[in-house]
């Protein structure tokens, strides 16, 4: 169970930064796992699987970082494996269940747009660190959105059928992004090293508003919106989701190859 | 004839490391790859190599790690200290000029340059056309942006009904 002192846990600003970069992409690379060998095709297997693989090459990057500079013994696995959620700090968006492809498809156009700008705002980061992982995870995201861009036009401008569960996928997962956007206070202690989530907004909707359109998909209106995943407070499936990533870990600690 | 480079020298050092062969398309060497960035002999006799992973997520990447340390040990280094860099990032145009031959011959279409990802004006929906190294006929059709290793997309050809990778540019 979760002691009250690891959910409270006070880390160094750019620690807590890194950490919620890369449990947002460890998440989404273990929910995007969870589509192989049960994608509508056998190449979208193989799509999501390197997608995953590029987020989980991210995720250890940033997580390394952030037990570097925590400076507190923890490496990459013991922050992957032996948290419990409230301590995660990801985005609620990328804890929810696949869905069907379209509700897959509309989160990865989401996320992999939010990316795409906040990697690109970070190529100029005065952390070395941040900015060359920035550097390189641009070029593999260009490719995801580029994947989501595709699905997303084939689904949205397809048959009424498809585009009935592209637009559902998209209502479905609508709630959830405004959370991306929200000014937390980790990047406000960490000028010219990290990204203001608001400020990269503008740019994600210039890209995604006319994918939107060119799909015949409405951007929803949600009346309620997720908050707090930076914070540790998360859906419930996030619990689940973890009893299965970390299960073979903790069964056999200090286990290796 | 030029005289081999002195043995444990920076030079043979280097030269050891970017003959390791990739673990995932062993036709290609490190060093035809560009992803060993330098190898200096340090002040306590260790040997250190800076290796610039090609995707972050890369799982030959442990790999290539370990062979290079082997290729060094063999090559009279004492002591091997691998470093990862990730910066600048890799990119497909460091690979060679004899790199690209290899990997047409070996029936992976080598990369076109790169546009830079970051920064660049507009959505990039425009996909050139991939010369088929079976046959060489430009009329080909890409199947999947994400093949069977990350750094490789899926193509066929048309005109001999041949399926084959392409190296992505990046």
């Amino acid at each position: 169970m979760t002691s009250p002192a690891a959910g409270t846990r006070t880390l160094p600003p750019l620690a807590a930064y890194a950490l919620a970069l890369g449990d947002d992409a460890l998440i989404l690379a273990q929910r995007l796992g969870e589509w192989v060998a049960r994608a509508p095709q056998l190449e979208e297997d193989i799509a999501l699987a390197n997608i995953a693989l590029d987020l989980l090459g991210q995720a250890r990057t940033l997580l390394s970082y952030a037990g570097a500079v925590e400076d507190a013994g923890r490496d990459e696995d013991d922050l992957a494996y032996l948290r419990d959620d409230r301590d995660f700090r990801n985005v609620q968006l990328v804890e929810l269940p696949n869905g069907d492809f379209a509700v897959t498809m509309a989160r990865q156009l989401v996320f992999s747009a939010y990316q795409y700008e906040l990697y690109t705002a970070l190529l100029d980061s005065a952390d070395l660190t941040v900015a060359g992982l920035a550097g390189k995870a641009v070029k593999e995201v260009a490719y995801h959105r580029d994947h989501a861009t595709q699905w997303v036009l084939r689904l949205g401008d397809g048959t009424p059928l498809s585009h009935a569960r592209m637009q559902a996928g998209l209502d479905h997962i609508w709630p959830y992004v405004a959370e991306l956007f929200d000014t937390g206070d980790t990047a406000a202690q960490l000028p010219g090293v990290a990204a203001d989530p608001a400020a990269l907004r503008p740019a994600w909707e210039q890209y995604v508003t006319p994918v939107l359109d060119e799909a015949a998909l409405r951007p929803p209106e949600p009346r309620w919106r997720s908050r707090g995943g930076r914070g540790g407070l998360h859906t419930e499936h996030l619990g689940h989701l973890l009893a299965e990533m970390q299960h073979l870990h903790r069964s056999h600690p200090g286990a290796s190859w | 004839m030029v005289s081999a480079p002195a043995a444990g020298s920076r030079a043979a050092l280097l030269a050891a490391a970017r003959a390791v062969p990739d673990p995932e398309i062993p036709v290609l060497t490190l060093g035809d790859l560009g992803v060993i960035r330098d190898v200096r002999v340090v002040g306590d006799g260790a040997v250190e190599v800076d290796i610039t992973p090609t995707y972050t997520g890369c799982p030959a990447t442990a790999v290539i790690a370990s062979d290079v340390q082997v290729a060094l040990r063999d090559a009279g280094a004492d002591q091997v200290r691998v470093h990862t860099v990730l910066s600048p990032p890799w990119t497909t145009d460091w690979i060679s000029e004899a790199g690209r031959s290899k990997l047409h011959a070996f029936g992976i279409a080598p990369p076109g340059p790169t546009v830079p990802a970051a920064r660049a004006a507009g959505p990039v929906r425009l996909v050139l056309s991939v010369r088929c190294p079976r046959c060489g006929s430009t009329d080909t059709r890409e199947i999947s942006r994400f093949g069977s290793t990350p750094c490789k997309s899926l193509w066929t050809c048309r005109s001999c009904a041949e399926p084959f990778d392409s190296f992505k540019a990046i």
